[in-house]
């Protein structure tokens, strides 16, 4: 579904990505594991093209999409969560909702789904999406997403800051997505969320990537977490 | 004459300049909320639209009235594509950083001025008003018979500026629909928002900018064709509303729509009253204190956020 092959990207005259390669089958889970400055979201944001690639490719499904333009990539089917949220602060939940329903043509009946799997965020609709809480804007964020019914979903540290209850909320989405074929990226700093929910895991370290590995070996052999983590 | 019929006489001589500047400034402040630009050229804008609306009007020469309206129809849009065409030419090649478009702009400004000079020439010319009545205002007066209605000498305006005040609130609640309740309108705040995100939720922000530009010279034009019935077109009369125009977005807050209406407001008004009792030149004075007054007391203007 996802095919990252050789990519290398950076920021100016500093080149943050070498060679990342991975693929994220439909129905898979796969996480990027990596010490901070790894180049996690660099590498999600590289995906999205909001990053140039300066080599390699990204591929969805039978189409490059690193050759696109950023406005470009969605479009093909690939929603991305980022890091802190990012919502369209001043907007309303049904405005924000309505951005992504924009991506793809999708109407009521794609709206009606996301408000089914987020009733908070249906009681909300014409509260601005900066005055809602932690939970309720994360919520809002992944709605966005999903709006655009996408083959492949990006998410960048989905539960920082949320209490427990919103953590499992947003674990039971997360894995309901993946059992509906959803291919899903997710970059995400705890380890212990990850082991419950993620197929397989990539290492990222110093802007490379490590051969993904089977999320139960890492269970059973937790000398890997520590090589490339710390813990 | 009293008093109270000269504040009359103010309020709408002001009510006029704040018309003109609140679409003028609106533009302003549409093109830096979107796009962070601040567009030195924009007085240029203003006035392309005024030496267009004399051309234009001329190439039709027929009833004063049709080649108004040809002018009000033909030369917002045209002036909206030669900003565009100026955005992609320009803007877009400087990545729309903030320090660079500053330069560009004023590079801007020269060329469309010294253009016009060349080719239109240094003259300064009218565009005759669509319609013109003279209308007297009535004032009231205590007679020993109780209150009586009379016509002060000079109390007066005319139909054409009235429909002026007329034209400019019904742009300003087209615009503030277009803004709040169309999908154009979602984009382009949500670009104003976060430019990046909306690039990651596939809006075309290079062709949002394009269009943002364009609407903002648009304006501009617009206010321009507006006021040359009343003002003679000429290769300079950009200057003084691109300083009014700069005013009234620093005092109502850099991108904010109501701030920009209600400063233009504040601004033409005071402008107006200020120039019957006193000189206009003194209410360019004050206006020009009360930006350092907002800008030392609360930068973000009356209605802006912090941290713009």
């Amino acid at each position: 579904m996802l095919n990252v092959e050789n990519l290398s990207s950076g920021y100016g005259d500093i080149r943050v990505l070498h060679d990342v390669s991975f693929t994220v089958e439909g129905g898979e889970i796969v996480c990027l594991l990596g010490r901070n400055g790894a180049g996690k979201t660099t590498c999600l944001k590289t995906i999205m093209g909001l990053l140039r690639a300066r080599s390699g490719s990204v591929t969805c499904g039978d189409v490059e999409v690193s050759r696109l333009p950023a406005n470009e990539v969605p479009r093909h089917g690939i929603g991305y969560i980022p890091q802190g949220r990012r919502l369209f602060a001043e907007l309303t939940v049904a405005e924000n909702l309505e951005i992504g329903l924009m991506v793809r043509g999708k109407g009521r009946e794609t709206r009606d789904r996301v408000l089914e799997m987020f009733p908070r965020l249906g009681e909300r609709l014409n509260q601005r999406a900066d005055t809602l809480s932690g939970g309720e804007q994360q919520m809002l964020a992944t709605g966005r997403a999903l709006c655009i019914e996408p083959s492949v979903l990006l998410l960048d540290e989905p539960t920082e800051g949320l209490q427990p209850s919103m953590i499992e909320q947003i674990r039971q989405a997360v894995t309901a997505l993946r059992d509906r074929g959803v291919a899903i990226l997710l970059v995400e700093q705890r380890v212990d969320a990850v082991l419950s929910i993620a197929n397989r895991v990539v290492f990222l370290e110093n802007g490379r990537s490590h051969p993904a590995i089977d999320a139960g070996e890492l269970k059973t052999n937790p000398n890997l977490l520590h090589r490339f983590i710390g813990v | 004459m009293e008093l109270g019929p000269y504040l009359i006489l103010g309020l709408l001589e002001g009510l006029v300049t704040a018309a003109v500047l609140s679409l003028m400034a609106l533009g302003l402040s549409l093109v830096f909320g979107v796009m962070r630009v601040v567009n030195v050229a924009h007085g240029e804008f203003f006035m392309v639209g005024a030496v267009l609306a004399w051309i234009i009007a001329n190439a039709v020469d027929s009833h004063p009235a049709v080649n108004f309206l040809a002018a009000l129809l033909l030369a917002p849009p045209a002036t909206a594509l030669l900003a565009a065409i100026a955005d992609r030419l320009v803007l877009k090649r400087v990545a729309y950083d903030p320090e660079r478009t500053i330069v560009a702009t004023i590079g801007l400004l020269y060329i469309i001025q010294q253009v016009t000079l060349m080719t239109y020439g240094p003259d300064a010319r009218p565009v005759e008003a669509p319609f013109n009545h003279r209308l007297s205002i009535p004032f009231v007066e205590w007679t020993e018979s109780g209150m009586a209605l009379y016509w002060p000498w000079g109390l007066g305006t005319t139909s054409y500026k009235l429909a002026v005040i007329g034209a400019a609130v019904l742009l300003l609640g087209a615009i503030w629909l277009l803004m709040t309740r169309t999908r154009i309108g979602l984009v382009m705040r949500a670009t104003q928002l976060d430019s990046e995100m909306a690039r990651a939720f596939a809006v075309p922000v290079d062709r949002v900018y394009a269009a943002v530009f364009g609407l903002g010279a648009g304006l501009a034009a617009l206010a321009g064709v507006l006021i040359v019935p009343i003002q003679q077109a000429h290769y300079l009369m950009g200057h003084d509303p691109l300083l009014l125009s700069f005013i009234v977005v620093i005092i109502g807050g850099l991108g904010s729509l109501p701030g920009t209406v209600v400063a233009a407001l504040l601004i033409g008004i005071s402008d107006g009253m200020i120039s019957v009792f006193f000189t206009p030149t003194l209410a360019k004075i004050i206006a020009t204190l009360g930006v350092a007054f907002v800008l030392i007391f609360r930068p973000q203007g009356l209605f802006g956020r912090k941290g713009l």
